[in-house]
């Protein structure tokens, strides 16, 4: 009894087991403080749907072997060009939104491209130096959003004219364009983004996919054994910059989604930590450095984003003082600590 | 009564996991002496080496039975340090040396001379200042005993070869405590001005009273250096020779043998082929610890071609360079073609099959179906198993496909598994190499390389991977070359065998041979004459 | 292979300083600030960080890259120095009892991080990335939530309003420039802070010493190959956490010099910089992930901060936009990190790799000049 007991705690991950055991403790405590359930799971649905494709974006790296991907920002960037570019171009609704994006893949591509083939040639510390260069990629851009030639009146600084303004609304654009599409109504307070919801499973059906044809299968192998994929005659490097780009892009969608739930476009240090919520939310849904399943970005942004919902207002109402940002920053920042330290899979 | 051996080692006995390794091993050392350890492959030298030398392995594995009486006392060591404690020093293959430190912090390494100090008194010894200066003349010291020109200050990793061997013998002989050294194949590396100092330095520490245990598979340095020969087969000592007494053939003889059980059922027919399949000219592969250095033979078409040798000259490196696994250079002529070398899509793509040594490492992909482990070669290097779908912009695994392919080969080969979505973490040795083949014989190879067939399955499984191989070659006509360690299977299976020292061929002998000639080869004398 | 030339392997290894002259030389000039400014600038900052940069150098040599951990110790420093000031302790006693008070803390903090990164051999430096980011939570729970309720404090000045947790800057009056101005000297115009600059070379005397050590001499040996350490027979667990913990001690006596210079405490913000400050000064003065030596941290200290200085004036010059020089300066020192980790990734790949291939050279060409052990090829 005791082993089998043992056997579900090590298969489900005691970190998961006790952070799940604590969201349900806060939903049960709820409404004794004040708190409405419905409105909590309200939340917890339109948080997940807008970062769900953000933590779908780290599958292809972690299942090439490329890590984690700690260089997120640089597809996140993309995706702000292409949301800009999108307004600059004064485009709205549908076409806005498809502008964005289609914008955003382009640079993504790019960008995806030249991040794998540093990524390539700095194998094995991929994680730190991804880190860094998405620091300075987006502090380099700090420098861009202010000198590129944008004009539109919605996103420049009204005084003194020139460069963009830190935080711009689509509120006129494409505000809740996938939110709403078949939005249901449950009652007053639960509002399901229904197109939101569609456009991530129809994502992570495309990477399903992707990973049952032969190149997907190929870069399954290259991430468990590099080796024996090189023996089989797979171009390895190559294959590790398609599965950085394939990041890139979802990244850059993953940003734009985000930003028709959230109403704002974030420029300049916005993105700076971007990556490290994503890659907590994936390793609490059960992916390690080097493995990872669709039902792990499912079950990690849920517990996630419960967490980040949940915490503030429950906790928040107890003791009467905002604790959510130290919180969140332990959770966040010590999933990562404990992957980090657990023992990458053997091979042999 | 004084002890008249410095070393006893009575009735020694080990096994890893269930297989006998060491069996009633004895063998005794007068000090001064220097004993030569000769033996095939898993005759079980290293093994009894790490015995003595407290091989963290041995340790591990549920350690030794026998005695060993070392210096007066009964012993059992379960660490290096106390095997070095006690005066035994030993001069691993793969040096222990830092490249980025010079040779006086290599020589003394962990065993530094230290000045105390107060800091030392509230923190601990190891704050105690370094006596550089004292270390310097103690290197020099143990350099002066080698009589070679070593350059103390000069960092390990701009020392050409022979001299980090220096270095490393150096350490050992530093420890005024040193009694008995054992040597692993000291010379396998070095040129020959090289070998010829190390041989001395052992002559001049014999001199001195140190005992030398040294293996070596180098016939002239055995006969050359040695005051006794210890002669291992199959875990046994199977005999003691003294050099003035032996010669080359007696060795090799009492080296390889004839093994009294089954494979003397054979090729009772001596098979004829006609043209050649493949030809190797000059091959040098960079294997790490299986280098090449210019090989040259021709394989005919339909035969099965062996390639045996001991364990680290280079036999391994042979398939693995032509397959384009590792770095190498040469020309590789197939079926009157050229290969390009260091491709491995190219290899596959013009016909040629491999079945690595290293089953678990790049043989399989443990985490995943055995069926998919039977397709994947050939559906990445031939697009077979797929479907393509948009005009072929989409390769569509087709898993039913492969379904049906792995359940032909569970049929064939008498693969004992759950299912075809079994993993192939999870099967037993033999089983995992069985998935390797049929990996290999679903690509419909034209020539089939496979390497250590046998190594760690069960004999049951031996026996149908050898016949399964033997039976696809006589139904298909397919060349297989095999490379393994063990001769007798070889002799059991080929048509020809090549032998391979020092990363050259020694000699190819018909597989009919007489052992001893096999051995002869091993052992580095090759035939120079021909026809005589 | 070929062999380097050296002029373009000097111009690889020093790639960063290199650039960072050339920008210095730049961009000095362009910012229009006096020579004098400069270097009085230059100098207060040297004083300020040097010890905080030293702190970094051990656990290079002890092979564990560069200790982004080190924002564990900065905090150790903090903490202590809140306590101080609210027990209101002032001058060089104040900074020394927040130096002997910070030092079990800082070792409990570094025991941590040491065993923590012995669990993530390979990714020592991502590993501190991130625990330095989890510790600021902790730290939080400390300061922003303990301190005021579990951990008495009686200064109200330096409370938030609700009665617990520290203010967000906290007013330093008590010890600022305690030590810099034991000793003051005023060279050529520059003002020169002596009794802190003694302290610097004092802990440079001390690393110096340290190298020669037994422990200094394992760091090294665990530093170039763990498991040869650990053959011969070094605690290589014990000998990386030791490493770990001087370098946090270190970090929280540099974070106390580092806040009495500055004279205000930035209670949540001043750590969450100073490891990437400290670490992108220490590359720019030539130091890798592998190496890193004494010179390197003045070097760098000097060429890193003197762009720091004249950025912002450099980029109004150049742009119109101080706010550029501000934006360039933060680039500037995660793209010399980014830049240096690569490279260095990327060298040692292409360093192994030659090594290989001249080992078979020189094997090769002592067979063929034995001439070859027996080609025979009898077949019969």
């Amino acid at each position: 009894m005791k082993e089998k007991l043992q056997a579900v705690i090590s298969g489900i991950g005691l970190p998961r087991l006790l952070i799940g055991l604590f969201l349900v403790s806060l939903f049960v405590i709820a409404p004794f403080v004040g708190v409405r359930v419905d409105t909590s799971i309200n939340d917890v649905i339109a948080r997940f749907a807008m970062n769900a494709v953000l933590v779908l974006s780290l599958v292809p790296m972690i299942k090439s072997g490329c890590g984690l991907n700690f260089g997120l920002q640089l597809g996140v960037i993309a995706g702000l060009i292409g949301a800009v570019t999108s307004l600059e171009l004064k485009l709205i609704g549908l076409a806005g939104f498809l502008a964005a994006m289609g914008i955003a893949i382009f640079f993504a591509v790019i960008f995806g491209w030249l991040y794998g083939i540093l990524l390539n040639k700095v194998k094995g510390d991929e994680m730190v130096v991804a880190t860094y260069v998405g620091f300075s990629v987006v502090s380099l851009m700090c420098i861009m959003w202010l000198v590129l030639p944008y004009k539109s009146p919605d996103m420049i600084w009204a005084y003194g004219g020139s460069g963009l303004r830190t935080t711009i609304s689509v509120e006129d654009y494409w505000f809740h364009i996938l939110n709403d599409f078949l939005k249901i109504e449950l009652g007053s307070h639960i509002e399901i983004p229904t197109g939101a919801l569609l456009f991530f499973a129809l994502l992570a059906f495309i990477i399903w996919a992707f990973f049952r044809t032969k190149l997907g299968t190929a870069m399954e192998a290259v991430g468990s054994n590099p080796e024996y994929a090189r023996s089989c005659g797979i171009n390895v490097d190559r294959v590790r910059i398609v599965s950085v780009i394939m990041s890139t892009v979802y990244a850059a969608i993953g940003i734009i989604v985000y930003q028709q739930s959230f109403g704002f476009i974030q420029l300049y240090n916005g993105p700076l930590l971007m990556s490290f919520p994503a890659i907590a939310a994936i390793l609490l849904g059960g992916a390690s450095v080097n493995k990872v399943k669709i039902w792990n970005v499912v079950v990690g942004a849920v517990l996630f984003q419960g967490i980040l919902t949940m915490t503030p207002s429950v906790i928040n109402n107890i003791i009467q003082s905002d604790m959510s940002e130290t919180i969140r920053i332990i959770v966040s920042n010590g999933m990562i600590v404990y992957a980090l330290t657990r023992k990458m899979k053997v091979r042999a | 009564m004084p002890e008249e051996y410095l070393l006893r080692m009575e009735n020694i006995s080990k096994d890893f996991y269930g297989n006998r390794v060491l069996q009633d091993v004895n063998l005794c050392v007068k000090a001064g002496e220097i004993v030569g350890l000769v033996g095939e492959n898993g005759a079980g030298k290293s093994t009894l080496m790490n015995i003595l030398s407290g091989g963290a392995v041995i340790h591990e594995t549920g350690g030794y039975s026998g005695k060993i009486i070392f210096d007066g006392k009964e012993r059992n060591f379960t660490s290096s340090f106390e095997a070095m404690a006690a005066g035994i020093g030993m001069v691993h293959q793969e040096f222990v040396l830092i490249p980025g430190f010079t040779a006086v912090e290599n020589i003394m390494l962990n065993r530094e001379i230290a000045k105390p100090n107060i800091a030392a008194e509230v923190f601990g010894d190891r704050m105690n200042t370094l006596d550089w200066q004292a270390m310097r003349r103690r290197a020099v010291e143990a350099v002066r005993t080698l009589e070679v020109n070593l350059d103390l200050n000069m960092l390990v990793k701009e020392m050409p070869v022979g001299h980090r061997q220096f270095t490393e013998i150096a350490r050992e002989i530093d420890r005024e405590t040193t009694k008995l050294l054992i040597l692993d194949e000291p010379t396998a590396v070095l040129a020959e001005s090289e070998a010829e100092i190390v041989l001395k330095v052992i002559k001049k520490l014999s001199q001195k009273g140190i005992a030398v245990l040294f293996i070596t598979h180098r016939l002239q340095e055995i006969l050359d250096v040695c005051d006794r020969i210890v002669v291992l087969r199959d875990g046994r000592v199977q005999k003691e020779l003294k050099p003035g007494e032996t010669n080359a053939k007696e060795i090799a003889e009492y080296m390889v043998g004839r093994k009294l059980t089954d494979q003397s059922s054979g090729n009772t027919k001596a098979r004829s082929f006609e043209g050649v399949v493949l030809k190797v000219e000059d091959l040098w592969v960079d294997m790490p610890g299986e280098q090449v250095n210019g090989v040259s033979f021709e394989v005919k078409q339909g035969e099965i071609f062996g390639i045996g040798g001991l364990t680290g000259q280079g036999k391994l490196g042979i398939a693995n360079g032509i397959m384009g696994l590792y770095p190498s250079e040469g020309r590789v002529i197939f079926k009157g073609q050229e290969i390009e070398l260091n491709n491995p899509k190219g290899a596959l793509r013009n016909g040629l099959a491999f079945v690595s040594e290293d089953r678990r490492g790049i043989g399989l992909l443990l985490d995943q179906p055995l069926s998919l482990n039977i397709a994947f070669t050939v559906m990445q290097a031939k697009d077979q198993y797929v479907r393509k779908l948009l005009g072929g912009l989409i390769k569509w695994r087709d898993d039913k496909a492969i379904a049906k392919l792995a359940w032909d080969y569970i049929k064939r080969l008498d693969i004992k598994c759950v299912s075809e979505q079994q993993i192939a973490r999870e099967l037993s040795g033999g089983n995992q190499q069985k998935v390797c083949l049929a990996k290999a014989f679903a690509q419909n190879p034209e020539i089939l390389f496979v390497s250590e067939p046998t190594r760690g399955i069960d004999v049951g499984a031996k026996r149908l991977v050898l016949d399964t191989l033997r039976h696809y070659n006589e139904a298909y006509g397919v060349t297989i070359v095999i490379t393994s360690s063990e001769l007798e299977e070889l002799r059991a299976v080929c048509d020809r065998i090549a032998i391979v020292n020092e990363g050259q061929i020694a000699g190819i002998l018909p597989a009919s041979a007489e052992p001893a000639e096999f051995g002869l080869l091993m052992l580095g004398e090759t035939e120079l004459k021909e026809g005589a | 292979m070929k062999a380097m030339n050296p002029v373009l392997k000097a111009l690889i290894d020093y790639a960063v300083p290199i650039m960072f002259i050339l920008l210095v030389a730049v961009a000095a000039p362009l910012s229009g600030l006096s020579v004098e400014f400069l270097a009085n600038e230059v100098m207060m900052r040297l004083a300020r960080n040097s010890f905080l940069i030293l702190s970094l150098l051990i656990p290079v040599m002890a092979g564990m890259g560069m200790n982004f951990g080190m924002v564990l110790g900065a905090m150790a420093g903090e903490i202590v120095l809140i306590l101080i000031t609210d027990w209101r302790i002032v001058g060089i006693p104040g900074i020394l009892l927040a130096m002997l008070i910070s030092t079990p803390i800082a070792i409990v903090f570094g025991y941590f991080a040491g065993v923590v990164l012995n669990k993530a051999k390979g990714r020592e430096m991502v590993t501190g990335l991130m625990l330095g980011f989890f510790m600021n939570g902790v730290y939080q729970l400390i300061v922003l939530y303990g301190m005021g309720k579990v951990i008495p404090i009686t200064n109200k000045e330096i409370l938030l309003t609700r009665g617990y947790g520290i203010r967000n800057a906290i007013n330093l009056e008590g010890i600022r420039q305690s030590l810099d101005n034991l000793i003051k000297l005023n060279l050529f115009g520059v003002q020169v802070p002596v009794a802190t600059l003694l302290v610097i070379a004092a802990l440079c005397l001390f690393i110096i010493w340290f190298r020669r050590t037994k422990l200094g001499q394992d760091m090294r040996t665990v530093g170039q190959d763990m498991d040869i350490a650990r053959t011969v027979g070094i605690d290589v667990d014990r000998t990386r956490v030791v490493s770990i913990v001087i370098s946090t001690v270190l970090a929280s006596y540099g974070m106390i010099i580092f806040l009495q210079n500055m004279g205000t405490l930035n209670t949540y913000n001043s750590h969450e910089q100073i490891g990437f400050f400290c670490i992108a000064a220490l590359l720019v003065g030539g130091a890798s992930v592998a190496k890193a030596s004494i010179p390197n941290v003045f070097l760098g200290v000097i060429l890193f901060h003197t762009v720091f200085v004249v950025s912002p004036r450099a980029g109004a010059q150049l742009i119109g936009e101080a706010q550029l020089g501000e934006y360039f300066r933060v680039f500037i020192t995660y793209g010399v990190i980014a830049f240096s980790l690569a490279l260095y990734a990327w060298r040692r790949k292409v360093e192994r790799e030659n090594e290989r291939k001249k080992q078979m050279m020189l094997h090769r060409a002592a067979l063929q000049g034995k001439g070859g052990a027996g080609f025979a090829q009898a077949d019969r």
